[in-house]
């Protein structure tokens, strides 16, 4: 039983909670029934039907509604007499500003991306109002206390980086299932459907040694009134087969490697074969376009099965087939995306194609689509669990009793006895440029890189800064945001296409620069250093942030849960 | 050609159809029906095969897939639904818990969350006993009961719980079983792989247990209790085998749990040091409800005198040092009486999910054999007690 202090600050507490999926279900069903009175939700999700296994507060009959106010409603079923408001949008909007913050006694996360998090930790900061942050994967989980000033920020210490991995690996040396995954899905499936304008590092190592026959540029292009079918294996040969001669040709790779093996189609596939099934169309009736299948065209059911290459060798010149008759229009514009059935049906045959002639085992459609997907693996009871645990964290705040207030972690086995291991929190770091506005440095070569690179590349993807202004000393180098005059937009647009040593206040070695964001009203110093060389490999962005260093290390011996990242696996670094 | 075949713990629900053309078009093979697995002696079965061209590793794996088929696949709404999951537990697990059977007695809020957790998991069945009406109390800190008395008066906390658990996840049968626990006839726990108690009497524990063992079959059995910010979880799985993952081994354990009886009547001074004061002090509550035939949780704090004497008695024969169940954790305990801490509920009830899905899939190191967790320090904890320390 609560006592009677502990009720009346639960009473009187105004909470945030910050996404309403697996964790936020969880989470708002047991703060009301604690005896929360007062609580805003906000998530820009609708329902999906791999929603419902654990986010219990939605139905079937509310897939593609907005996940806040099916669960306001739901809730308020058992809890009529509370307040609580929803909002179906981005906390990124600006209409939850430092201002809006302020009203909240604690903010409570239930994310699912880094970004998100960075921008409520900012925010929090700002707004001087206590955090409770958490995540889970599978059955591991962690709550985290985050106070201002007295215990760190979600960015004290560094978050691991999506993973990536060298273009040399993913073009021309796999060795696991994953580095297909990416191949399939970022540069053929790129290449033959997606934006024909963007980079694509499809053929690096193939056109310097087989341009002599084909320019390599029109191999992806079919050709005036080509049939599907011979398209389909001229791309299979020239990937699958030719790609890999020329990259054979390469002794130097293969010193210590085992070598692949070239495929050809007609020999996978004699062409007898596919007459048979030439009429086995079975997509003509299929109106949802996300819905025409290359598994249903050849009778293939389960996407747990891992298919033969002549199966998947039928899978891959199908949906190429399906592509050109059903879906003719996307084709140029396409972008890979998870519930997209024939993508995954194209991305998955194409990486087991690939895996077969590079020796690695092939997967199931199932497997490939969670790699390629960055599918999180998701189960009600971790998720019930660490709400539990956030609202008695929750409720220790609201008492201000912080020094009270634990880390948590939930494993899957047990260390020194304990599955629900409780840790004090850690203090702030000192270096943390976010909660100590500690100066960072940026090694960069200012001849090379422009502004636009800059700005791209460190202040919003490390940086996480939304609407940043940049500037030397009192002079304005660019700056985002409502109300600027045209001509000062026009000298930014300008700026930004200039390297850093030829911007109007020439950004050298030496240079501080000042950014500022002032929705998350932070502000952080760069001091810039100027280096000529970078790996191209291991410093793909040709500049290196350093300057916030680890805390302290964690005192788990255990690998404790990370908050997986939308994008976790299957980024690549491509400059 | 004709292969003897071992069959896994499921033998008798595997798929004797011949095997699909679609993932091994080279191999047809065919069951023999003259000779049912459940009937031989031996945990073999004869396999024919029809016809085989290719490679021996295609028939192999042919073989092992046709091992792992127990039962149907799982349907296209299945797979959608359980995506996230069976990325966690595999489709072997998915699968099983699907054709799985779970009784649960005393709808509050652990056991509340337990069902919840389950349901949306997917398993066959679930069975709720619990006669008691509505009260004032029973609603605070279930979500499944809705706040308007035109709607419960009349009917049990099973059966409202039975109406709103349902719509959870349709794929799940849910039903409710009048009666008191104690009346259910042996055979009748056959139907359950699981069972789950809470809300009862020591005595009623004991032989919901014992009945449980006597069956032929492997029944777990789980009990409940969330006091204050206290809750405990008690597991007898009998004699266990699992896989236990070990990097990228698999090696097969044995685990074998003593029933609840036998559990705690294991002499204090044989368990270790360490052992969580919370043990201790559930058990001095339990024997105080029970000599004065109280119902669970049907304490006050006026009963802390007879309380202490009754721990000061226990300690005494047990030879345990009085600090080691101290007088507040009891007064804490006594203070909350039948009411509930929610978020303890969800943690309890969320630990004994995991552990019940574990136990019916076959994956994943079960606990053994109490755990426990206490909001005030919020360590959730193992403890192994047993006679034999
Ligand atoms: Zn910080």
């Amino acid at each position: 039983m609560a006592s009677e202090q502990q009720a009346q600050a639960i009473k009187n507490a105004k909470v945030l909670m910050v996404g309403a999926g697996g964790i936020g279900c969880e989470l708002l069903k047991t703060l009301a029934l604690s005896g929360f009175q007062d609580i805003h939700i906000i998530d820009m999700d609708t329902i999906e039907v791999s929603n419902l296994n654990r986010q219990f507060l939605f139905r079937q009959s509310h897939v593609g509604q907005s996940k806040a106010k099916v669960a306001r409603e739901a809730v308020l079923g058992f809890r009529p007499h509370i307040n609580i408001a929803a909002s179906h949008a981005n906390v990124k909007d600006p209409e939850f500003n430092v201002e809006f913050f302020k009203q909240f006694n604690v903010v409570l996360n239930g994310l699912d991306n880094l970004d998100a998090r960075r921008y409520v930790n900012r925010l929090s900061l700002a707004a001087e109002v206590p955090l409770v942050e958490s995540g889970t994967t599978g059955f591991l989980g962690q709550v985290t206390v985050h106070v201002k000033s007295k215990t760190e920020c979600y960015e004290c210490q560094t978050k691991p980086n999506p993973k990536t991995y060298p273009v040399c690996t993913i073009t021309s040396t796999p060795s696991k299932f994953v580095h297909c995954i990416v191949w399939a899905k970022d540069l053929l499936f790129a290449k033959l459907f997606g934006d024909k304008n963007l980079e694509n590092d499809l053929y690096v190592h193939s056109n310097d040694t087989s341009s002599s026959s084909e320019n390599a540029e029109d191999v992806f292009e079919r050709r005036e009134g080509e049939d599907p079918e011979k398209y389909g294996r001229r791309i299979y040969d020239h990937v699958f087969g030719h790609n890999i001669e020329a990259a054979l040709a390469m002794e130097e790779t293969w010193k210590n490697r085992n070598r692949p093996k070239p495929i050809y189609s007609r020999d996978v596939l004699p062409d007898k074969l596919v007459q048979q099934n030439e009429n086995l169309d079975k997509n003509f009736t299929v109106d949802n376009p996300l819905s025409v299948s290359a598994m249903t065209s050849l009778g293939l059911r389960n996407p747990q099965d891992v298919w033969s290459l002549v199966e998947n060798t039928r899978i891959l010149l199908e949906s190429l087939k399906l592509f050109l008759r059903k879906r003719e229009k996307e084709i140029g514009s396409l972008v890979f995306e998870k519930d997209d059935q024939l993508a995954v049906e194209f991305v998955t045959a194409a990486a087991n194609i690939r895996a077969a002639s590079f020796g690695i085992s092939m997967h199931s459609l199932f497997e490939a689509k969670g790699i390629s997907g960055n599918i999180v693996h998701a189960v009600a009871t971790t998720n019930a669990i660490i709400a539990g645990l956030i609202v008695i964290e929750a409720t220790k705040i609201l008492q201000n009793d912080v020094k009270n207030c634990r880390v948590t972690y939930c494993l899957e086995h047990p260390s020194k006895k304990m599955l629900l291991m409780p840790v004090e929190p850690f203090e702030p770091n000192k270096s943390c440029f976010v909660c100590s506005e500690a100066p960072l440095s940026l090694e960069v070569n200012t001849y090379h890189t422009t502004l636009r690179n800059f700005v791209e590349k460190i202040v919003k993807a490390k940086l996480g800064m939304n609407l940043p202004l940049i500037m030397l000393g009192s002079s304005l180098l660019y700056e985002v945001g409502d109300g600027l005059e045209e001509d000062t937009v026009a000298n930014y647009e300008a700026n930004l296409e200039k390297v850093l040593a030829e911007l109007p206040s020439p950004v050298v070695s030496g240079t501080k620069l000042t950014i500022e964001d002032f929705q998350q009203e932070l502000s952080c110093d760069i001091s810039i250093k100027h280096r000529e060389e970078f790996d191209e490999e291991k410093e793909p962005d040709g500049m290196l942030l350093s300057g916030w260093t680890k805390s302290s290390t964690s005192v788990v011996s255990q690998s404790v849960p990370l908050e997986r990242e939308d994008n976790e696996h299957v980024q690549w670094s491509n400059q | 050609m004709l292969i003897y075949l071992m069959m896994d713990i499921d033998g008798e629900n595997m798929d004797r159809r011949p095997s699909r053309t679609t993932n091994f078009p080279e191999v047809t093979i065919d069951f023999r029906a003259d000779l049912p697995a459940s009937k031989s002696p031996f945990p073999f079965s004869l396999v024919r095969i029809k016809r085989f061209e290719g490679p021996v590793h295609r028939l192999i794996a042919c073989l092992r897939l046709q091992l792992k088929m127990d039962g149907e696949e799982l349907t296209e709404q299945e797979t959608a639904l359980y995506d996230r999951q069976i990325r966690v537990w595999g489709v072997d697990a998915q699968r099983r818990l699907s054709k799985s059977h779970i009784l649960v007695s005393g709808m509050k809020g652990s056991v509340v969350e337990f069902c919840k957790n389950i349901v949306l998991a997917g398993i066959g069945s679930l069975t709720l006993t619990d006669n008691r009406m509505v009260t004032e109390e029973a609603l605070l800190s279930n979500f499944l009961i809705p706040p308007d008395e035109n709607m419960y008066s009349g009917r049990s906390l099973a059966e409202l719980c039975c109406d709103s658990l349902k719509n959870f996840n349709p794929m799940v049968h849910v039903s409710v079983e009048k009666g008191d626990l104690l009346s259910f006839d042996e055979d009748f726990y056959d139907k359950f792989d699981a069972v789950v108690v809470s809300c009862c009497s020591f005595t009623a524990k004991r032989t919901i247990n014992e009945k449980c063992r006597r069956r032929p079959k492997r029944i777990a059995f789980y009990t409940v209790d969330c006091r204050d910010a206290c809750g405990e979880i008690f597991v007898d799985l009998q004699k266990y085998n699992y896989m236990q993952k070990k990097l990228d081994d698999t090696i097969e354990c044995q685990l074998q749990y003593p029933s609840f009886e036998e559990a705690v009547a294991a002499p204090w001074t044989s368990l270790p040091k360490k052992v969580t004061k919370l043990y201790y002090a559930m058990r001095v509550i339990e024997g105080f409800e029970e000599s004065e035939g109280r119902n669970s949780g049907e304490v006050s704090i006026s009963d802390l005198p007879c309380v202490l004497k009754m721990r000061n008695e226990l300690c005494k024969k047990q030879s345990l040092n009085e600090s080691h169940i101290p007088d507040s954790l009891l007064e804490r305990l006594l203070l909350a009486g039948t009411s509930e801490h929610p978020p303890v509920c969800a943690i309890i009830g969320g630990i004994l999910g995991q552990e019940a899905i574990k136990a019916i899939s076959g994956k994943g190191d079960p606990l053994k054999n109490f755990f426990f967790f206490d909001a005030e320090d919020g360590k959730g904890i193992i403890e192994d007690i047993n006679s034999s320390h």
